[in-house]
């Protein structure tokens, strides 16, 4: 793969972060992967497992902001092994049963395996996750190295189709990419910026929660995918893949700050970056409890855009990536005036 | 540790109490008596909080203890009553996750008084072949307690199954063991506190409608780490097919189940691998939990503050949420000996360890 300063830009650093396993409450492996790519950063690793990465100090007329992108993802957990080796399973995170069958999966002891289904009465009917199960290759319950509760994360080659990226975990790796991208590129300014790659988002913003309670930031940004419109018979929503960050006014977990919303539109627009407003039916971000962490935090969300969202092939537009890089480096440039409603 | 006397004659008599007292979520005042009355005068600090937790602190002969959170939580699921009529029949609602099936043609004590009432049903000579099809839906259920009882009850007062308690060879029967074997397993730990840990005890109220009370305990406490000991279905029946049975949750007389992930909780994976090396160390049998939906008072206290690593270790027993429930004493005893064994060796060293 291309180096940083090549054609290539961020997509090594992305492929790097997609193809590693790491579903919610076991981000070790991808945290490390993290640390390493930020270092000489070291940064906190706190009671649940976020990695907090504070630059610069708050100096007068400066915000403490906690920018959070989700380094978990959607899995599946061994519930049972039955005696002829076969794994049944139950979902981390919202695992969709219908793009399951056929896939694959790696384990965090290595282990892989393919995804089978029970015969079904009905061979019309989608499997439920009871009637699915992993073959792992072993023959019966004694040998296999998969016991009850080992985690598993879907396996998917990174894949590039032109100015489309695909992977499974783009959700919400593309958010930890782009951080890491701002995180490189920040110098300093007036305020103290505080990053932080959350953990157990998927299951419920857990990792966020007590992330946000810690830092106590002046101003809340997360960083997270969302949905589009623009697929064929979808759902109507007024977000497409490769017109630029979405700007989050609401979700179904949080109305942003109206004072974020404007403060983004007034950055994207002075920086010339293109950008879009979101509003998503369904689905929250991290942004909604550093809202309501303590006494209330003024929150918002840059969104990337993304397709077959929670599915093995989640796919964003990488100009859609550098905008969001763009953006954000605006935003925590300049002084932030918030005052009025 | 090694002086700790198991489930004895005294700790049978306790179960029993609390097995028979009546604390439905929100009202445990007859538990939080007990829990007093057993800790009062062994405990270091013993407070009640505005929710109505039992606050239990032992203090380590160390300045810089860990500090370890246990939590157990004192409510039982049951029902309120919502309307009294004159003829002393009795409309009412659900407290906590009951299947509804279970109402029809049982005994109940409702009140503080423990009145006794009965959810009657039509007879079988005057129902029609489609009736006895069909649940009944839980408005058209009445408790009747005749026209005198009636009287003496409120409306918010809240009842549960008559069930009394009973100990059948090696199994304990009864209402309510969840989660007031969690409750005397701590009562027992308190009795026997570890030094070398700071230990902070909650027996909590309202966890069966959303882990309310542990929420305010965990914030209250602070700690370092937490376990939450709870009882946990067993459905370790013969499937009707003779296929493996591949939903059973956990197993009865295997031990007490460590929980990895519920609904509400990803167990912190230190504390699992800590409990599991304990109980192989100390060959104290275990059982993971099957992971899948439900949640314990882990779920609120591992959300607390910046966030405290937390799991759950439950008893299991047959049964769960119906007029009775099934447990082993072996299983109870190994729960005990397991967190004696799992207190006396945790230290500050678990926190720097990898996830």
């Amino acid at each position: 793969m291309a180096n940083r300063t090549g054609d290539n830009g961020m997509k090594s650093l992305i492929q790097k972060l997609v193809e590693t396993t790491g579903p919610s409450g076991y981000e070790t492996v991808i945290r490390e992967v993290i640390q390493n790519e930020i270092n000489p950063e070291k940064g906190e690793v706190d009671a649940l497992g976020n990695l907090i990465v504070r630059k610069g100090d708050k100096l007068a007329g400066g915000y403490r902001i906690m920018l959070a992108a989700h380094m978990d993802e959607i899995g599946l957990i061994a519930s049972h092994v039955d005696e002829n080796g076969f794994i049944r399973f139950n979902s981390i995170g919202g695992v969709r049963p219908h793009h399951l069958l056929g896939g694959r999966v790696r384990f965090m002891n290595g282990a892989e395996g393919v995804i089978g289904g029970d015969r079904l009465e009905n061979q019309e009917k989608v499997h439920s996750l009871e009637n699915l199960y992993i073959d792992a290759g072993f023959e019966n319950e004694k040998t296999s190295t998969v016991k009850v509760g080992d985690v598993a994360g879907f396996v998917r080659p990174f894949l590039v189709l032109g100015n489309r990226l695909v992977a499974k975990s783009m959700d919400d790796r593309i958010g930890v990419a782009v951080l890491i991208e701002v995180l490189k590129q920040f110098k300093t300014s007036q305020h103290e910026v505080v990053f932080v790659f959350s953990t157990q988002e998927e299951v419920g913003l857990r990792g966020a929660t007590t992330a946000a309670y810690g830092v106590d930031p002046d101003l809340g940004i997360s960083v997270d995918v969302t949905l589009t419109g623009d697929t064929p018979k979808s759902s109507r929503m007024a977000v497409s893949l490769g017109k630029g960050p979405a700007i989050k006014v609401r979700d179904s977990g949080m109305i942003s700050d109206p004072r974020v919303v404007r403060w983004m539109v007034q950055a994207a627009e002075k920086g010339k970056i293109p950008f879009q407003r979101e509003i998503l039916e369904g689905g929250s971000t991290d942004a909604r409890v550093m809202q309501i962490t303590r006494a209330g935090v003024p929150a918002g969300c840059v969104s990337i855009p993304c397709r077959y969202v929670h599915s093995p092939s989640e796919m964003v537009d990488y100009r859609d990536v550098q905008n969001s890089v763009k953006l954000i480096l605006e935003l925590i440039r300049e002084p932030i005036h918030l005052e009025r409603f | 540790m090694s002086t700790l006397k198991l489930i004895g004659k005294q700790q049978l008599k306790l179960i029993e109490s609390l097995s028979n007292a009546v604390g439905v979520s929100g009202d445990e005042g007859e538990i939080r008596a007990i829990v007093m009355r057993e800790l009062k005068d062994c405990a270091d600090e013993i407070k009640i909080d505005p929710l109505g937790n039992v606050l239990v602190t032992h203090h380590s002969t160390d300045k810089h203890a860990l500090k370890v959170m246990l939590a157990a939580h004192m409510d039982e699921v049951g029902f309120m009553v919502v309307e009294i009529d004159e003829e002393g029949y009795c409309r009412f609602e659900t407290v906590g996750g009951i299947d509804i099936r279970y109402f029809p043609a049982k005994t109940v004590i409702v009140g503080k008084d423990h009145l006794p009432g009965v959810i009657g049903v039509k007879a079988v000579h005057l129902t029609q072949e489609s009736e006895r099809k069909t649940t009944m839906a839980l408005e058209s259920l009445r408790i009747d307690l005749g026209p005198d009882m009636a009287k003496k009850l409120k409306l918010g007062d809240r009842g549960t199954f008559a069930t009394k308690f009973r100990k059948v060879g090696a199994s304990l029967f009864g209402k309510a063991l969840d989660d007031r074997l969690g409750v005397a397993v701590l009562i027992e730990l308190v009795k026997n506190a570890p030094k070398n840990i700071e230990l902070q005890v909650a027996f909590t109220v309202q966890e069966e409608v959303g882990a309310r009370g542990a929420r305010v305990a965990a914030y209250r406490f602070n700690p370092d780490i937490a376990f939450a000991i709870d009882c946990t279905p067993a459905m370790d029946f013969p499937v009707w097919d003779e296929q493996e049975n591949t939903l059973y949750n956990t197993k009865l007389g295997h031990g007490p189940a460590f929980y990895v992930a519920d609904a509400g909780t990803l167990s912190d994976p230190r504390l699992i691998r800590f409990l599991k090396s304990t109980a192989e160390k100390e060959e104290i049998p275990y059982q993971i939990r099957q992971p899948g939906a439900g949640g314990t008072d882990a779920s609120a206290i591992h959300r607390q503050r910046s966030g405290i690593p937390s799991v759950s270790v439950s008893i299991p027993h047959r049964y769960t949420h119906s007029p009775i429930l099934v447990a082993r004493v072996e299983d109870l005893e190994n729960t005990l000996r397991l967190l004696c064994a799992t207190l006396s060796n945790i230290d500050r060293s678990i926190l720097s360890g990898t996830r």
